[in-house]
């Protein structure tokens, strides 16, 4: 990106204008274009696409008017919100209770700088890249807290407050989950740790060690805790806590919320691709040779559905489980993920004195324990589906 | 009752009061509860009820005999039908009709379909009130199916009016039976299913165990009944104890609380009653419909219903425990008195002492295991 810009201002087409006002205009134009092109109907769908999973899964319909099969219910769910009154309790302090959905907007949409969405598709890659992330995602924290507060209703103070509560403690497991692959990689730039990884699930640091496969889904666990997802959605618990810190909010402002909830999923899956899953490796076919646009669209392909697989476990568990209680969620996490957490980063460390013959051997067993689990998973399936005896339907379209 | 504790520092706390209800999705109607919390700590949770009054029971004294049998139906429209059982039960005690045999069978098949509706009612929202939703819509998909039989049977899908003086409405077809078999043969599997997705469930046995314990002296002293009393671990059933109907001749057990996850009488207990009831319900139909008998559904009684004078109680066993209906006549066409008694009146008296020191989202666990149901607790 910023090599493209350099050879663009060495051929003049900015001429009298200085690298620094380019540089600028340039942020401005990427930020608005990934905003409009991508994550916002990257949001909007999986809005979509999150209702539909869970109808089926609960046996319903769910959204399918608008467009075919419903997919563009967001858009009119957006403009419905957008056309509504932008509503402000008189009792609420306005100019907080105005700003904290921009807040938590914003500590979503700023990760995507770093997203490496393929080879050479990816805003700034930093060199602290992974660090970066968990700093821009604190920020939300501050929006909730921001906005349990300025709402002056007692349902959002207790939603921002076990927010507060939640978020700071579940950086640390995720935190210290991340830190395993950084020493792995030795590097913290998203890039670099993708180009430390192979496209075959061998070379994922997932399969790395006992330890990575440990650490993977204590990530993932402290990162749906991180985003107010079921079974951590205590924040905005609705059965307990009416909505949580937006009780008072509505239209757009309420809707912003959720968006920052929704593309905050993708993050969570492609920050987990980034770091286990080999993000955006392919194969090295011989078509790709000479052809650096089919390339990319491959490296960007692989990336989303991999990226979006966590999404649609996400979904997943939100209708399956039910959720935890406050003092539970803090016992998880001090009790047993932050020591788990701990064990790991040991562990790995470990493991990088382990000779090379060994580690692969142990990788092996990994995988295949990996297997392993999946072969049980789908024997589950079989088994619920012949006791249950539940009409199959196997249409994808209703 | 905001105490002040000063601290050195200067900062002092406060206790928080908030209104939980009449409108929370999780009070299930129109309830309200005062509740002083620390933090996330309740010190007081006070029930505050009468939203849904609707003077059913002075209704009783203005309509007759007859015409007040569709009032019963509002009592708890999730359970329509105990209601409407246990007012003709007092009405033909009163007259001393009786009631004739293919009626009797008519009216505990509609009854326990009707109590495996009004559970999965109780069991769905409980769990969705523990934050799990997809149980809560199988549960509901599972009732449409009963609403389905029930509209077949009675014309009615909620507030159903079959039950009449000295019978039922409607006798129930022959395809209608085995249609209903049909249904108990798909329900038994889904109850495996429904345990594998919520009870088994490691949070939501964390969430439930040992919280909100009622010991045995408790439920009787704050007079709990039906599933809360059992879940106590008191084996204490109308049906089995004061039988009525043709109860005595069904073949079925009373389950009761066994504290396996926790402490005998917590919210698990409670809700793993009502699981086990709805088992016990599908046994009592599977036999009445082998048992039942030909003949006529409903007695001859006469239009002009007029019992002679005297009082009355008649009770019966429904979903929220003993329901009851003292009925006093002066021998006209009119009920000179009608009260009813039901069980999440008395249920909601214990919210208060087993609230104390529990968290927010215990005291809803406690409301949803209670199985409390607004339009019952008012009348």
């Amino acid at each position: 990106m910023q090599a493209y810009l350099d050879q663009l201002i060495k051929d003049g087409a900015f001429a009298g204008m200085p690298k620094e006002v380019v540089y600028a205009i340039a942020m401005v134009v990427v930020a608005l274009v990934v905003l409009s092109a991508f994550v916002a109907p990257l949001a909007g769908v999986t809005s979509w696409l999150e209702r539909r999973v869970w109808a089926r899964m609960q046996s319903r319909v769910g959204p399918n008017r608008v467009g075919p099969q419903g997919i563009l219910q967001w858009l009119a769910d957006g403009i419905k919100n957008l056309l509504k009154e932008d509503l402000i309790p008189a009792a609420a302090d306005a100019k907080l209770f105005s700003l904290a959905p921009y807040v938590v907007f914003m500590g979503f949409l700023c990760t995507f700088v770093v997203i490496p969405f393929g080879g050479s598709l990816i805003v700034a890659d930093l060199n602290i890249g992974i660090l970066y992330i968990l700093a821009v995602t604190s920020l939300v924290v501050v929006g909730i807290l921001m906005a349990g507060w300025a709402s002056n209703n007692k349902w959002s103070l207790l939603g921002g407050m076990r927010s507060a509560a939640q978020i700071v403690s579940y950086e640390i497991p995720a935190g210290l989950a991340i830190l395993t692959i950084v020493f792995l990689a030795g590097t913290m730039s998203m890039q670099g740790i993708v180009r430390a990884q192979g496209w075959g699930p061998w070379d994922w640091f997932l399969f790395n060690n006992p330890f990575t496969f440990a650490a993977f889904f204590l990530y993932f666990t402290a990162a749906l805790a991180e985003g107010n997802r079921t079974p951590f959605d205590i924040p905005e618990a609705e059965s307990e806590l009416v909505a949580g810190y937006v009780t008072e909010y509505s239209g757009m402002r309420f809707l912003f919320f959720f968006f920052a909830e929704w593309g905050n999923l993708y993050v969570i899956g492609s920050v987990a691709t980034t770091l286990f899953l080999g993000g955006w490796q392919v194969p090295p076919l011989p078509i790709f040779e000479n052809n650096p646009v089919l390339l990319g669209i491959a490296q960007f392909v692989t990336f989303f559905l991999k990226a979006y697989l966590w999404v649609f476990v996400a979904m997943w568990v939100r209708a399956t489980l039910p959720r935890v209680r406050v003092d539970q969620l803090m016992a998880l996490c001090w009790k047993y993920m932050v020591p788990l957490s701990f064990v790991c980063l040991l562990g790995t460390i470990g493991f990088m004195f382990v000779p090379s013959n060994l580690h692969r051997i142990i990788s092996a067993a990994t995988l295949g324990f990996a297997i392993a689990i999946a072969i049980i998973f789908f024997m589950r399936v079989v088994f619920q589906i012949r006791s249950a005896k539940p009409e199959l339907y196997f249409k994808p379209q209703i | 009752m905001n105490e002040t504790a000063p601290i050195e520092t200067g900062f002092y706390t406060e206790d928080m009061t908030i209104s939980v209800g009449p409108q929370h999705p999780s009070t299930h109607g129109v309830l309200r509860f005062v509740v002083k919390t620390d933090g996330e700590v309740i010190s007081e949770a006070i029930p505050d009820v009468g939203y849904l009054h609707r003077s059913i029971e002075k209704i009783g004294e203005k309509v007759t005999y007859h015409g007040y049998v569709p009032y019963t139906d509002r009592a708890d429209y999730l359970a329509a039908m105990f209601a409407n059982q246990a007012f003709c039960m007092a009405a033909e005690k009163l007259a001393g009709t009786e009631v004739t045999r293919r009626g009797e069978f008519c009216r505990v098949i509609a009854c326990e379909l009707n109590r495996i509706a009004s559970h999965l009612i109780s069991v769905g929202t409980f769990g969705q009130d523990i934050g799990a939703m997809t149980p809560f819509v199988h549960a509901l998909r599972e009732r449409e199916t009963i609403n389905n039989l029930m509209e077949e049977i009675c014309g009615a899908r909620l507030t159903y009016n079959y039950i009449r003086i000295g019978g039922v409405g409607y006798d129930i077809f022959t395809e209608t039976c085995n249609r209903i078999i049909e249904f108990l043969d798909h329900f038994g599997p889904i109850v495996d299913e429904f345990n594998r997705l919520l009870s088994g469930n490691k949070i939501f046995i964390e969430r439930l165990a040992g919280v909100a314990v009622v010991s045995k002296e408790e439920a009787f002293s704050y007079n709990l009944v039906g599933p809360n009393l059992r879940g106590s671990g008191i084996k204490w059933d109308i049906r089995r104890d004061i039988p009525y109907s043709i109860y005595p001749e069904l073949d079925f057990d009373v389950p009761i609380g066994t504290a396996q996850v926790g402490t005998l009488g917590d919210s698990f207990d409670r809700y793993w009653v009502r699981i086990r009831e709805m088992q016990e319900s599908v046994k009592i139909l599977r036999q009445c419909l082998k048992m039942m008998p030909k003949g006529p559904a409903i007695a001859k009684v006469p239009k002009k219903f007029r019992p002679p004078a005297g009082e009355c109680y008649a009770r019966v066993e429904a979903p929220r425990g003993d329901m009851g209906f003292y009925v006093v006549s002066d021998g006209s066409e009119y009920p000179y008195r009608v009260r009813i008694r039901t069980g999440s009146y008395t249920a909601m008296s214990i919210i208060d002492k087993l609230s104390k020191g529990i968290m927010v989202a215990d005291l809803i666990a406690l409301i949803g295991s209670l199985d409390v149901d607004a339009p019952e607790i008012d009348r």
